[in-house]
């Protein structure tokens, strides 16, 4: 018997326009350029693939259940460039059969620089989804999949999460199958679910690889996979990108045709379900401790937060940007405040990224920059702007206060 | 196999690209067995009899490589004309060879005009007839010849023996000349192009120049990028304290080096910072242009004029820069950013170049784009990890440029040439 546990990652940034030393204006986002990419990938993987869960949760009758983890930056920019897409997530949250999953609002690395906005980001979340899906989002899952044993003490510690998601590397686990729940090291109550990558990988990136042993890969023979874990494991955890339908495997894959008779070839086998992370996380025990003392994450070969933060450059960008958050939230400005949150967001140091030279082309995805070199250029020239306009603020208040000041010891 | 190779260039005699690339690529292909002969034009011996004779090729050749260039025959053609005469890179060559070859590019291919003046043509039809009477008495599979000077000497070896012919394009009347090209050059290139078999050029950028303004069918042509020399790595020299930042322009004064729009931009950067010097390193027929637009600017005293540099002073240059930049309007390869490199220095290079599609680890702009040029300098200037990440996997990154895979590539276009050959193709 295993259960099926789906979660779809679906998320956009908000890209840079291309910003020179020269330039002074506050509007540091490309809306013509999001615009087009959120409708388009609207178009190529949230509509069709959001219908195609729609119909197949009606068809199995509420067997079929799937999750999703969408940023708050994807869906202010749903609500402004597709709203349509935003009402069929509604309407998939109203079926009962989906879940959505809490994360930090601007899908920031904020958990390793910022307690103090890491957990502002999570509330934010979390208002946002209940507000758009009337659901409380109960399990917890990192950017990038970022994760340490520190991660999980701290989002057992925020409370309100039942689990939280984790890569199932093979450092973390050695011999140990990720078809177990497990618990995170020093967290009584929180459970932790681990990513069978093998699996997943075999939907997210080999699907299309002409050049794999197994393609092509039909929804039978992936569902003979499943069964062969049978009795060696609870939940298969399938996490990947909402894109891989449509965007990264293209509809002429079959990609489409695969999700559409799979759950029938799982649900053939009588011992097979379909379960959400919190059905999971409620189920099933956890079986062991996992420890995890260094981070682990979901990206590229290492599995590591090189992705991110692998080069001097990235290092640099990462932390003049939290070293400007007592300055920032002193302005008590809004649209400063914004524009610091959405510079958080993972993609814009993913694209500083040195590696995808030899690492193969996934770095590519949507990114607007010729190389990784321009990416940080950019990038730091708008932090420099954003960092003069608090300091201008800032110097406003401060008159202001003296000014205040002065008024008062006259009047006294 | 044995190649007849017709060549203009050849170290100490460079003034450009072609030179340092015949150099580099007749070396390693010796080293993989080869068989070359190389004609060369030689500088007549009755104006600098002294140091002309130590210098010529096979003087240059014998004293420094000989075990190197073991395959290698050369074959000069006496010649009245004073080659180079503008470079004058000859003195103290024997001490500093390696130098002077970096320094030597700082002379004018496109200035060939104002340096052989009018009897250019006279001297491409006497190297041809004499290319013709060396090839009577040599033995060879294929013919190879370097860039227009000698596509008439290859026209004519190819109808005496009978062998195919590939023309190795570095550079075009285009690049050198913009729109203003001369018709009698434009006319020999094309006519050499299309009597060759093969074309090989040093990158796609000019292959594309090739097919459109040539008309030349894009099967007809193959890709082989130049190499670097790896030796010689280690630079170290005293260096005088400095308190600012240098950027530096390090080639011919020309139009098609674009060294206006280095100084547009460096007046764009100097709004931005104060610390920040730009030297200008070489000469040129736009020398005293830039001098007065660089003063016009209002930016005189902070742009350094050096003229052209020569030896251990190139090296120099190099070594106090904090960034070089080319700013090329059209530039077929463009081995400086290559050379800036080996010496440690962060590139920001033209999209107009060849160098720029096959060089990741570098800054690219459009030459014309001053805004995004000045963009790039400040940032270079202003943030250490920036540079710091261009210098250290631009030095990586150099190492593929290897002349032995050029080689080696060539060499296969030479089989596959002589296999549609024999099958009469």
């Amino acid at each position: 018997m295993a259960s099926v546990c789906f979660y779809f990652q679906v998320h956009q940034p908000y890209r840079l326009r291309n910003y020179t030393i020269f330039d002074t204006g506050s509007d540091y986002f490309d809306d013509v350029k999001n615009a087009q990419i959120c409708r388009k990938v609207a178009h190529k993987c949230y509509l069709p693939a959001n219908q195609l869960m729609l119909e197949l949760i009606k068809k199995y009758n509420d067997r079929f259940k799937v999750s999703y983890s969408i940023t708050g930056c994807l869906l202010e920019q749903l609500q402004l460039y597709a709203p349509d897409v935003l009402r069929s997530f509604q309407e998939l949250s109203e079926t009962g059969c989906v879940e959505f999953l809490g994360e930090t609002y601007y899908h920031s690395l904020s958990s390793l620089y910022s307690r103090e906005e890491f957990v502002e980001q999570i509330q934010a979340h979390k208002r946002t989804i209940q507000r758009l899906f009337h659901q409380r989002p109960r399990v917890f899952r990192n950017t990038e999949l970022i994760y340490n044993n520190q991660l999980a003490e701290l989002i057992e510690n925020i409370g309100g999460f039942d689990a939280i998601l984790a890569e199932g590397a093979d450092h973390i686990l050695g011999y140990r199958s990720p078809n177990f729940v497990y618990s995170p090291k020093k967290c009584r109550k929180l459970k932790l679910l681990l990513k069978n990558y093998r699996l997943s990988d075999d939907i997210a990136f080999r699907f299309s690889n002409r050049g794999w042993s197994q393609w092509p890969l039909n929804a039978h023979k992936f569902a003979g996979w499943v069964n062969s874990v049978n009795g060696c494991g609870f939940t298969i955890n399938l996490f990947m990108d909402y894109e891989t339908f449509g965007e990264h495997q293209w509809e002429d894959t079959g990609i489409f045709n695969f999700l559409r008779h799979l759950p029938d070839e799982i649900l053939k086998h009588p011992d097979n379900n379909f379960k959400t992370p919190s059905e999971v996380a409620s189920v099933y025990d956890a079986v062991d401790e996992v420890d995890v003392p260094y981070t682990v994450s979901w990206a590229d070969i290492e599995r590591d937060l090189s992705a991110w933060l692998g080069n001097p450059m990235q290092q640099n960008a990462v932390s003049e940007l939290y070293r400007l958050e007592e300055k920032v939230k002193n302005t008590e400005d809004e649209s400063i405040i914004r524009d610091w949150r959405k510079l958080q967001t993972s993609d814009h140091f993913y694209y500083m990224c040195t590696k995808w030279f030899a690492d193969g082309d996934v770095h590519k995805y949507f990114n607007p920059y010729d190389s990784p070199y321009d990416s940080y250029i950019n990038f730091m020239n708008v932090l420099d702007n954003l960092n003069f306009r608090c300091n201008e603020i800032l110097t406003q208040k401060k008159s202001r206060l003296l000014s205040n000041v002065g008024e008062c010891i006259l009047s006294s | 196999m044995k190649v007849f190779m017709l060549g203009w260039e050849f170290p100490p005699f460079i003034s450009g690209g072609l030179g340092t690339a015949c150099y580099g690529l007749t070396k390693a292909m010796s080293k993989l067995g080869t068989e070359i002969v190389f004609v060369l034009p030689r500088a007549s011996q009755t104006s600098h009899s002294s140091h002309v004779k130590m210098l010529s090729a096979e003087g240059y050749i014998t004293k420094e490589d000989c075990s190197e260039f073991q395959n290698v025959h050369f074959k000069t053609i006496m010649s009245p004309l004073k080659p180079y005469a503008s470079c004058n890179t000859n003195e103290g060559f024997g001490k500093q060879k390696r130098s002077n070859y970096i320094s030597s590019w700082q002379c004018s291919l496109s200035e060939h005009l104002q340096n052989y003046g009018w009897d250019i043509f006279e001297q491409v039809h006497r190297y041809a007839q004499k290319a013709v009477e060396i090839a009577s008495v040599e033995d060879f599979d294929i013919i190879h010849a370097h860039d227009w000077m000698t596509y008439p000497a290859a026209i004519a070896v190819a109808q005496l023996s009978g062998r195919p012919f590939v023309v190795h394009v570095h550079s075009t009347e285009f690049d050198r000349s913009g729109k203003h090209i001369n018709q009698a050059i434009y006319d020999i290139e094309r006519q050499g192009m299309h009597a060759a078999d093969k074309i090989i050029t040093v990158s796609n950028y000019t292959k594309n120049i090739i097919t459109s303004r040539y008309s030349i069918s894009p099967d007809k042509v193959e890709v082989v990028y130049n190499g670097v020399e790896s030796n010689n790595g280690v630079f170290v020299q005293e260096l005088p304290n400095k308190s600012d930042k240098i950027v530096l322009f390090l080639g011919r004064i020309t139009m098609q080096k674009g060294p206006e729009y280095f100084i547009a931009a460096a007046k764009k950067v100097l709004e931005k910072m104060n610390n920040v010097k730009f030297v200008m390193a070489g000469d040129g027929d736009m020398t005293h242009r830039m001098i007065e637009y660089a003063a016009r600017l209002g930016i005189g005293h902070k742009v350094f004029f050096t003229r052209f540099l020569r030896g251990s002073d190139v090296d120099r240059a190099y070594q106090m820069a904090d960034l070089y930049v080319m700013p090329s309007v059209s530039e077929p390869f463009g081995i400086a950013p290559l050379e800036a490199l080996r010496h440690g220095v962060p590139v920001l290079i033209s999209k107009q170049s060849g160098i720029a599609e096959t060089l990741k680890n570098a800054l690219k702009v459009d030459f014309w784009d001053i805004n995004q040029m000045a963009n790039k300098m400040v940032a270079v200037l202003k943030r250490s990890p920036l540079s710091r990440a261009l210098r250290e996997n631009g030095g990586i990154e150099i190492r593929k440029f290897r002349w032995e895979d050029s080689a080696a590539k060539v060499i296969k276009i030479y089989k596959e040439m002589l296999t549609c050959a024999q099958a009469g193709i």
